[in-house]
């Protein structure tokens, strides 16, 4: 004979209690939830204060990126202003996404490092933040900074960051590189030239 | 006759232009109600870029309608191959053109006198006064029944039409659903139907002009609180919206009876269902909220309880009239949103026994409590 079923009890059972049970209460109580929410975030809109979490974007920026975050390319740059790149193309060479691009110059008067690049350009419609370019670079020429580039975009043609806009970033005071002139061990640096 | 042409043309040219205003804002509405209930900013990119200028206007994303009816007429109009294709064409029709008819029995503004109104024309309209409603219908209440019944026909046409077994399952959701709510509306507006003694919405909303007690309204909540209530659940489960969108319940339908539609005929669903929010709006702001009436207004301006009054004039008196309405129009159509977006939806037997079961047998202790106390009021056995 066939037992009739017999649904299994779970330990996390739900239990409403008769006020729950009558339903309309509890859907005042949603509703008088909902609207005080709804009339607290209006309150903020009207008197000028922003009443969401969402930040705009590309308009903010969001406070809690965390600082190692990889996000915009940053090329340093030498105390003249010139870019620290050498040409060398070994962030191209690694990069997995193929999105950057070197035309390197060749300078004879400046004798420590007569090459240089004449263009240097990212393609963010295909970059994948990996952050292999920054590792990969001998010169430490090439850095991320934790902001994101901020390029949307309707074309992509228009989604490449050019040299002039990576050059962004003097380092002269960042304490952990320092640089001729700067002070500290720039002395040995400069005997190494 | 001509003057009363030309007066009924504007009466339908406003009430199509505000039910089509109703229909496009109401979407806007309810996409920034729901952002600002949830801590979002809501859609707010589309613009309009001023031509030959960079001057974009956004205006708070008031565009984004424009764009969805853009979207809408652009969009490949696919048609299934199906074995009735006349009702499938036609189905979107059924649901929508009635949809807009029943606004013609609702009354909208009190009085209007032309020829007060623009004294040059006073002698071709030669004293006529319009009341601003666009059919005067004794039967005004059965007519709104009768044509909120139609959409049931639309609906299950569609998804009988459409060759498709998610069309089909919503389509007969929609029927059963659509079907139980009706009766428990019907039953509901019996109520008020016995207080006024009468179904023409014109004088019904003239009766609710007065007080009661000396400083309460005689608004219809007052006289059936209960009703109200059960009149707005009812009507939020005849425009199967959120708590009761099972005959389109995407989770298990994809989108029901209108699967199978595409562009504006998909289009055409979407804005009837937002009209019929703006018109339960306007019936449950006729039936109960005293229509185009504020407390202590008539016809000559304001009369207060202490007997003071404040006289307007006429132009006042009509344009506050019209005013007031569709304030109170929008105000229950932020409240169906509200509504919308915080309560979660029902299961499918809980629909249709929560009508049987609950609100049927509330509608008629209701109905019955409301007959036995006019009974006594009109003196009882005598």
């Amino acid at each position: 004979m066939k037992t009739p079923y017999k649904r299994k009890q779970y330990w996390n059972e739900p239990t409403l209690s008769g006020w729950e049970r009558a339903y309309l209460p509890e859907i005042l109580r949603g509703l008088v939830i909902t609207s005080g929410v709804f009339l607290r975030n209006m309150g903020r809109w009207i008197t000028g204060k922003k009443g969401a979490l969402t930040t705009y974007y590309p308009e903010e920026t969001r406070w809690d990126y965390a600082p190692l975050n990889r996000g915009k390319h940053v090329l340093t740059q030498r105390p003249d202003g010139k870019p620290q790149c050498i040409a060398c193309n070994m962030c191209a060479t690694v990069c997995p996404a193929k999105v950057i691009e070197i035309e390197a110059g060749f300078d004879l008067a400046d004798t420590a490092h007569p090459k240089f690049p004449v263009r240097f350009e990212i393609d963010y419609s295909r970059c994948i933040f990996c952050g292999l370019c920054v590792e990969a670079c001998p010169e430490d020429a090439i850095r991320m900074a934790k902001e994101t580039p901020g390029l949307p975009s309707d074309d992509r043609g228009q989604m490449w960051l050019t040299m002039d806009e990576m050059l962004t970033w003097k380092p002269q005071s960042d304490v952990a590189k320092p640089y001729p002139g700067a002070g500290g061990d720039a002395k040995a640096r400069g005997a190494e030239r | 006759m001509t003057q009363d042409l030309v007066v009924y043309v504007v009466y339908i040219a406003y009430a199509v232009g505000m039910l089509m205003g109703f229909g496009t804002v109401l979407t806007w509405v309810e996409r920034k109600q729901a952002a600002v209930m949830s801590d979002r900013i809501g859609a707010n990119r589309a613009y309009v870029r001023i031509p030959f200028t960079q001057i974009k206007l956004v205006w708070l994303g008031l565009f984004h309608g424009i764009a969805d009816g853009i979207k809408m007429l652009v969009k490949e109009d696919f048609k299934p191959r199906t074995y009735d294709w006349y009702a499938y064409a036609v189905a979107p029709w059924v649901v929508f053109t009635p949809v807009l008819l029943v606004f013609g029995v609702i009354p909208f503004g009190g009085a209007l006198d032309p020829g007060r109104l623009f004294p040059s024309l006073a002698e071709w309209f030669g004293g006529r006064t319009y009341q601003m409603q666009i059919a005067q219908l004794d039967a005004g209440l059965l007519m709104v029944f009768a044509f909120s019944g139609l959409t049931i026909i639309g609906a299950m046409l569609a998804g009988w039409s459409s060759a498709n077994k998610f069309s089909l399952l919503g389509g007969l959701r929609a029927g059963s659903q659509m079907i139980s709510y009706e009766l428990v509306m019907g039953l509901t507006v019996l109520g008020l139907i016995l207080i006024f003694g009468t179904v023409d919405l014109g004088s019904m909303v003239r009766q609710q002009s007065g007080t009661v007690l000396g400083f309460l309204p005689a608004w219809g909540v007052v006289y059936q609180p209960f009703a109200a209530v059960l009149f707005m659940t009812a009507a939020i489960a005849e425009n199967k919206r959120i708590p009761f969108d099972l005959p389109e319940a995407e989770s298990e339908l994809i989108a029901g009876y209108y699967t199978e539609y595409s562009a504006m005929k998909m289009g055409l669903f979407m804005f009837a269902e937002f009209i019929e929010i703006a018109i339960i709006g306007a019936l449950f702001t006729t039936l109960f909220l005293g229509g185009y009436n504020l407390p202590y207004m008539n016809d000559a301006g304001f009369t207060w309880p202490g007997g003071s009054t404040w006289a307007m004039s006429h132009g006042a008196v009509v344009v506050t009239q019209l005013v007031v309405f569709l304030l109170k129009v929008l105000v229950v159509c932020s409240f169906q949103i509200l509504v919308r977006w915080t309560l979660p939806r029902f299961r499918y037997d809980q629909v249709l026994s929560f009508a049987w079961k609950f609100m049927l047998p509330l509608a008629l202790a209701n109905l019955a409590i409301t007959a036995v106390l006019v009974w006594s009021h009109q003196g009882g056995a005598a």
